[in-house]
């Protein structure tokens, strides 16, 4: 009996100590950023209710709250949303990916960016709001038209990222390929492509919320569904609400795919940042 | 492999009459003037010299990232015409990958002459074993001090057998004591892998202490201004230093530096 207590005393006062200390300490940051918010939405609320404001001009928190409520518990919002996701993360990848090509072309082949650079910095300063109504005039009111909007949108930052991260690779480490007789294909996979990676995801960053924006941005041109439609036909029957729990939905999405790319990257070049010589 | 080729030289290098001339915009500049030397199999040789003299352009020449201007150049009976995997190499920084573990870095030769891995896994756990690394295989360099992070990069040097080691003052970024361990442990390590070294570095008392050989370069346009044997019993310490031989084997090396440099500033007046 008095063996079987033992081992359970012995972890209670070993192993906690840290742990706990330092659960405590994230609930409490946690805790913290709560507190704010919702002060804020307190504040927002009074001020709302001291100034009876109407909701057709500036909604009430809680009406925010039942519309977003009622938005995804009807399925209305998730319908819209996977719509959205659908051009949002195929526009991004096939973006990302020609970037990263291209990226790789331009470093190797001092023609292709002879040729090409110039043409992919005009496309870049181009309004993409200008380009928009030509993309559905090209590509529709489906899908399409909106994949081709967000990868010319998010395709430049990783495409300058990419650029920048091959061409800082340390001049020692390619010497240490080429002194074994090593192929420019080897030196490009084992140095310059991991030696780019935190530059290349530097630029998904980037690239991933001018992604949502150009999505949203295209979805007001010209769509039959999608969560910039909800906001465009929220915002003709003057219902700021649901306008407004659909920005939140949106910021919620932006948040998430930001986060979930830090993950990554924490994960891939959980070297970048450590010295070594 | 070496019996299909004609044995140019029985040396496991041997550096004749080489000449290098970078030309720049408005000037040559002569780096390497008329340098012959030769290193037998399993020897230890240093090359000395103030810094530009040419060291570490002779290094590149033998690794064969720069071509000769004048010469030629023979590693283990072949001509030099560009990089091969007969010489490896161990620079002044480790140069270790950050994303690849200590395994995979010294692994790395063998990625890229596409050599069987599994097969060589065994010859490398030996590698790193005398190397003192053994335990530290799944870690990556940023975990490792800079004299193990040097000795990866030896053992890296090593992994595909080549004929001939060459070495760029691969101690001169390391703190004095850490320069001392990895002094002693390169004797050790060239003792029991019997290669050949060929040791670049600017500190004459690591050369005398470390070779066989001596050869002491002039400063620009580096020359061979002296030869020195040093046949002192190994494995030696640091104590055996203050022997009179190996001890007055440095102040004749200094001797030698010293009237080279004045015989060279001499040339650049006239």
């Amino acid at each position: 009996m008095s063996e079987k207590v033992m081992p359970e005393i012995f972890r209670k006062t070993t192993t906690p100590v840290w742990m706990r200390t330092r659960a405590l300490g994230i609930m409490f940051r946690i805790g913290e950023t709560l507190l704010y918010f919702f002060a804020l939405i307190l504040i927002w609320h009074i001020a709302i209710r001291i100034f009876d404001v109407q909701s057709y001009v500036f909604p009430s928190p809680l009406d925010v709250g039942r519309e977003f409520y009622n938005g995804i518990s009807s399925g209305l919002y998730l319908q819209h949303f996977w719509v959205t996701m659908a051009a949002v993360l195929s526009g991004f990848t096939i973006g990302g990916l020609s970037g990263l090509l291209l990226g790789i072309l331009i470093t190797t082949f001092p023609i292709v960016e002879r040729v090409l650079y110039p043409y992919i910095v005009a496309l870049q300063t181009m309004p993409k709001v200008a380009i928009a109504p030509l993309m559905v005039v090209w590509f529709g009111f489906g899908i399409q038209s909106k994949i081709v909007l967000v990868a010319i949108a998010c395709m430049f930052p990783i495409l300058i990222n990419t650029i920048a991260g091959i061409r800082a690779s340390d001049s020692d480490r390619i010497a240490l390929v080429r002194a074994l007789g090593g192929s420019e294909w080897q030196i490009l996979r084992y140095i310059r492509l991991p030696s780019a990676l935190p530059y290349i995801f530097a630029g998904l960053n980037t690239g991933i919320v001018l992604s949502v924006i150009s999505e949203i941005v295209g979805e007001f041109v010209g769509a039959r569904m999608g969560i910039g439609v909800l906001i465009l036909q929220a915002n003709f029957s003057l219902n700021l609400a649901r306008v407004f729990s659909l920005i939140a939905v949106l910021s919620i999405t932006g948040i998430l795919l930001s986060a979930a790319l830090r993950f990554i990257e924490r994960r891939v070049c959980f070297w970048s940042g450590k010295s070594t010589r | 492999m070496s019996t299909q080729h004609f044995p140019v030289s029985q040396h496991a290098l041997e550096v004749q009459n080489v000449s290098l001339v970078y030309s720049t915009m408005d000037a040559n500049i002569e780096a390497l003037r008329n340098v012959s030397l030769k290193v037998d199999a399993g020897e230890f040789v240093s090359i000395v010299g103030p810094s530009g003299c040419g060291k570490s352009s002779l290094l590149r020449l033998v690794l064969g990232l720069e071509k000769v201007t004048g010469g030629g150049i023979v590693v283990a009976g072949h001509r030099v015409t560009g990089p091969s995997k007969q010489a490896g190499c161990v620079f002044q920084a480790p140069v270790l990958l950050p994303w690849r573990t200590i395994w995979d870095n010294v692994m790395l030769p063998l990625d890229i002459l596409k050599i069987d891995k599994v097969a060589a896994s065994e010859r490398t756990s030996g590698l790193l074993e005398m190397a003192g690394l053994k335990g530290f295989e799944k870690r990556y360099p940023y975990e490792l001090s800079g004299g193990m992070q040097q000795r990866a990069a030896i053992v890296r040097a090593l992994v595909h057998d080549p004929s001939i080691l060459m070495m760029d003052e691969p101690f001169a970024a390391l703190d004095a004591m850490t320069r001392e361990t990895i002094t002693l442990e390169l004797q050790r390590i060239w003792m029991e892998s019997g290669k050949t070294l060929v040791f670049i570095t600017h500190s004459i008392s690591e050369a005398v202490f470390l070779s066989d050989r001596i050869i002491v370069m002039s400063a620009r346009p580096g020359r061979v201004v002296g030869e020195f044997t040093n046949q002192f019993t190994r494995p030696r310490r640091f104590s055996d230093m203050a022997s009179p031989e190996m001890s007055g084997m440095v102040e004749d090396i200094r001797k030698c530096l010293d009237q080279s440099s004045i015989v060279g500033s001499e040339a650049t007046h006239v």
